[in-house]
């Protein structure tokens, strides 16, 4: 029988919560979307003071399966246990009261208020005549803080926030709740590698607390260092829990793709040609200075650096997205100026942008029209009409290149999963033929699958004489796909190695100096 | 340990979709439900069909064919996410001026009576201009000083109705020639908005013009990495817009056979609402001509039978709020529902 939240909450206040064996447990659990069944008799076992990964490829369920945890969703069928008791939620806030917290991908605080403002809103300490008391309230945030170890200002507005601040807020938020269970999307994607430990120290600090965590992570190394347990999903079905103590990375990725992947990085060696890039001196006032390279013909130049060292800003510049203050850039040997990004194309550029849904996709329109947006600058244009059979069959011939899953050119792009997304925004670059190339984070966020055919296609665009720019976080994209590796430091280029010296540990070397 | 690999398994989200229906059937199935409902109650109350009465449909579509116009260049500004509030008094404004070069030398005040009695051309191609001229206003402020569409238009709005007044210090223009007149007669406003329909169906259907319109109005960002230059294309569409109210302006004035300063207030509005109610998103990258030519019929329709209905004008007003409310509701719901999962 399922008990209804208010019953809950007086049985946990009681204190006479029954010790089962599972802190929150989930069984035969099944959720359709329109079209298609997300999820299919799915479990999930999540232990006391552990931390359980989630991991699967994109479109595996394991979005699902946490939305239904969070009370975001509702399942069709099965039941979902919290310390033995059988609950059904109705809400996130319903989640919530009964002790389940869930730290979004995207952060959901506001801006215009303050860090405290943030954590204690609907719960905010009165005075006696009604109104918020905020010294109280600001001494609760310092106590929840130090219990954390996070030193940021109860008092200042979160839009001052960086992103990893903004994350320990959320966190300390949870928190605030007294949660038995912490549900976390992907928290380091936008972290840099110190932020990370600081997160991961949290995180154990909870976890000796006695709280179960639900950890969501497309990063293999992350696994292993952090969590005790793991489940793999794929397609919409469970396919198995591990300690993580007991598998090699090799086992994961098969439990999660169903296959081999026969090469992560399909590295060859190609040719290496002329100068076609060459970057002196370049400069952009406040973010970056006396950015000097070269990238030849074939070429692949990794960029590695901690977030916020300046690689995409200097991607953005080359691109005209941002002009250069200062600098001269050479495009096979003759100076230019690019101050928009029509030039660059002009140039025979093309920018894969590190953020697919901000700068990337036109999420409400279809794969067509995502595809051939820049190509229309200059190509399958006639008198202002677009050359619609044209164009329609260059896209479908593109999109089976690329191997996008999707019935025809017409569906939107939103309803894609992320690697599909990037591919059709690989695809409109392609289609303009460029000489250069410029990559950020081409496989951030992406399935496993994916990333293989994407690395695939860079290489092939190598092995056509395409100077390419990656710029990576993921340390083994880099030294398994580059040539030579640019590492930036705070705004400088602070060295460069070439393909056979260069060892994650030298990378790291240079990038945090 | 040995960790079994499962057989690979058919992705589940694959099943073909249907066809997709064209998305004005909706919207022409409202106007059929409105009409067949004056139909009903006018062999009721009145004992007369609503339908069956060619001059009243006439009657109708010339009411409605100037706010088509209108329709027409705001569609394309809410596409890429901005908005006009500018058009009733760019209608206004363009009226006046257009008007003074068209006077007849037998009318004893002309505006510039040593300019009178010239060809039609001339008002026409000074009524466009003026158009286009407040509509670059509104591009290259909104495109260059990114203040927002709304604000950049308001003052517009307040300013061209300003001019409109000032011009003749709140005298009508009137005495007309022959000629200007003519396009005012028959059904000529409404194959000027028929024409103009067509012609900017194409172009967003069609052209570049078109794509890049729809991919600055659904992601800006992404619009300009991809190489459009916004700027310049959102003065153009501004431009469009400008022209289109001017052309307004025009056939309003040769209709009425004379221009006066308060010609044209709240078009904007019902332009806007035509748009709205014909499926444009306001948040962008939504919409087609099409939908917002059945829009400005329904309002048509709406006014023509309440005055067949003979029922009271203030009522009017007060469902063509609720109707313009409906349609953003459903605008919105139907996002909801895409972005469900």
């Amino acid at each position: 029988m399922a008990v209804s939240p208010s019953t809950m909450a007086a049985v946990r206040a009681s204190g006479a919560v029954p010790n089962a064996e599972y802190l929150l447990s989930a069984e035969g659990v099944r959720k359709e979307f329109p079209g298609v069944v997300a999820l299919d008799d799915v479990q999930f076992r999540l232990k006391r003071a552990s931390v359980h990964a989630l991991m699967g490829e994109n479109g595996a369920g394991k979005s699902t399966l946490m939305k239904i945890l969070a009370g975001i969703y509702t399942p069709d069928k099965g039941d979902i246990r919290l310390k033995g008791v059988e609950i059904r939620l109705k809400s996130p806030l319903d989640a919530l009261e009964n002790g389940i917290a869930m730290i979004h991908q995207e952060l959901n605080l506001m801006p215009f208020m303050t860090v405290a403002e943030n954590i204690w809103i609907r719960r905010e300490p009165k005075n006696r005549f009604g109104f918020v008391d905020h010294g109280v309230m600001h001494r609760m945030t310092e106590e929840l803080f130090a219990r954390l170890n996070i030193a940021i200002d109860p008092d200042i507005e979160v839009r001052y926030l960086s992103v990893a601040n903004r994350q320990m807020v959320e966190i300390a938020k949870a928190v605030s709740y007294n949660s038995d269970v912490l549900i976390m999307d992907e928290p380091t994607s936008a972290l840099t590698e110190r932020e990370v430990e600081h997160l991961f120290r949290i995180i154990r600090d909870l976890r000796a607390q006695g709280i179960g965590i639900v950890y969501i992570t497309h990063k293999m190394n992350e696994l292993f260092e952090i969590a005790d347990e793991f489940s793999v999903f794929r397609d919409g079905r469970y396919i198995g829990t591990h300690a993580s103590t007991e598998v090699t990375r090799d086992d994961i990725i098969r439990m999660m793709v169903g296959r081999e992947i026969t090469q992560m990085f399909p590295k060859e060696e190609v040719p290496i040609g002329e100068v076609v890039l060459s970057v002196k001196n370049l400069c952009l006032n406040r973010v970056f200075q006396n950015v000097s390279f070269e990238v030849r013909a074939g070429e692949i130049l990794g960029v590695a650096g901690l977030v916020g060292s300046g690689r995409s800003n200097v991607a953005e510049t080359l691109f005209g997205v941002t002009p250069a203050s200062s600098g001269s850039i050479e495009l096979f040997g003759k100076p230019v100026t690019i101050s928009s990004p029509t030039e660059a194309i002009r140039h025979q550029m093309a920018f894969l942008t590190e953020d697919r849904k901000d700068t990337g996709c036109l999420l409400i329109l279809n794969i067509l029209e995502n595809m051939q947006i820049a190509v229309l600058q200059d190509r399958y244009v006639k008198a202002g009409f677009v050359q619609q059979g044209a164009i329609e069959a260059t896209c479908e011939d593109m999109a089976k290149r690329l191997r996008v899953k999707t019935p025809n050119l017409y569906e939107r792009v939103e309803n894609l999963s992320g690697g599909n997304q990037q591919k059709v925004l690989i695809g409109r670059w392609l289609l303009t033929h460029p000489k250069i190339l410029i990559l950020d984070e081409p496989t951030r966020g992406i399935d496993v699958g994916a990333k293989a055919e994407i690395h695939r296609l860079v290489t092939e665009m190598a092995r056509n004489g395409v100077a390419i720019i990656m710029i990576s976080s993921e340390m083994p994209e880099v030294l398994g796909m580059s040539d030579r590796i640019m590492v930036m430091h705070e705004g400088r280029v602070t060295g460069f190695l070439n393909r056979d010296e260069a060892t994650q540990i030298k990378v790291m070397e240079l990038a945090a100096q | 340990m040995t960790i079994k690999a499962a057989e690979g398994t058919a992705p589940l989200a694959t099943r073909p979709r249907r066809r997709r229906v064209p998305p004005e059937l909706s919207i022409f199935l409202v106007l059929v439900g409105i009409a067949l409902i004056y139909e009903i109650l006018g062999w009721i109350f009145i004992g007369q069909s609503f339908l069956v009465n060619s001059q009243r449909l006439t009657i109708m579509i010339l009411q409605v064919s100037v706010i088509g116009i209108i329709a027409v260049g705001v569609t394309q500004v809410i596409i890429t996410g901005g908005i006009d509030l500018s058009s009733g008094s760019v209608v206004g404004m363009t009226a006046m001026i257009a008007t003074s070069f068209a006077q007849s030398s037998t009318w004893g005040r002309a505006v510039f009576p040593s300019l009178t009695d010239l060809p039609a051309l001339v008002p026409i191609v000074v009524g466009l201009l003026i158009g286009a001229a407040a509509g670059l206003l509104n591009g290259t402020l909104i495109a260059y000083t990114k203040i927002p569409p709304f604000i950049a238009t308001l003052g517009m709005f307040v300013s061209a109705r300003g001019v409109a007044k000032w011009y003749t210090k709140g005298q009508p223009v009137s005495g007309i020639t022959e000629q200007f007149h003519f396009i005012g007669t028959k059904a000529w406003p409404v194959v000027v908005f028929l024409v103009v329909a067509l012609i900017f169906h194409i172009a967003l259907r069609y052209t570049r013009y078109g794509k890049f319109t729809y991919a600055i109005g659904a992601n800006p960002q992404a619009a300009r990495v991809s190489g459009i230059n916004i700027e310049a294309h959102l003065v153009k569409v501004y431009v469009i817009a400008g022209l289109l109210a001017g052309l307004a302006g025009i056939v309003t004035a040769a209709r009425a056979e004379t221009a006066q300063a308060s010609m044209g207030v709240g078009y904007e509005l019902d332009a806007i609402a035509a748009t709205v109610i014909g499926g444009t998103s306001l948040t962008g990258g939504v919409g087609r001509i099409t939908g917002t030519v059945i829009g400005t019929v329904i309002l048509g329709v709406m006014t023509s039978g309440f005055t067949f209905l003979r029922i009271d004008a203030y009522y009017q007003e007060i469902v063509k709020g609720i109707i313009i409310i409906a349609a953003v509701v459903i605008d919105v719901y139907r996002q909801k529902k895409r972005t469900k999962h």
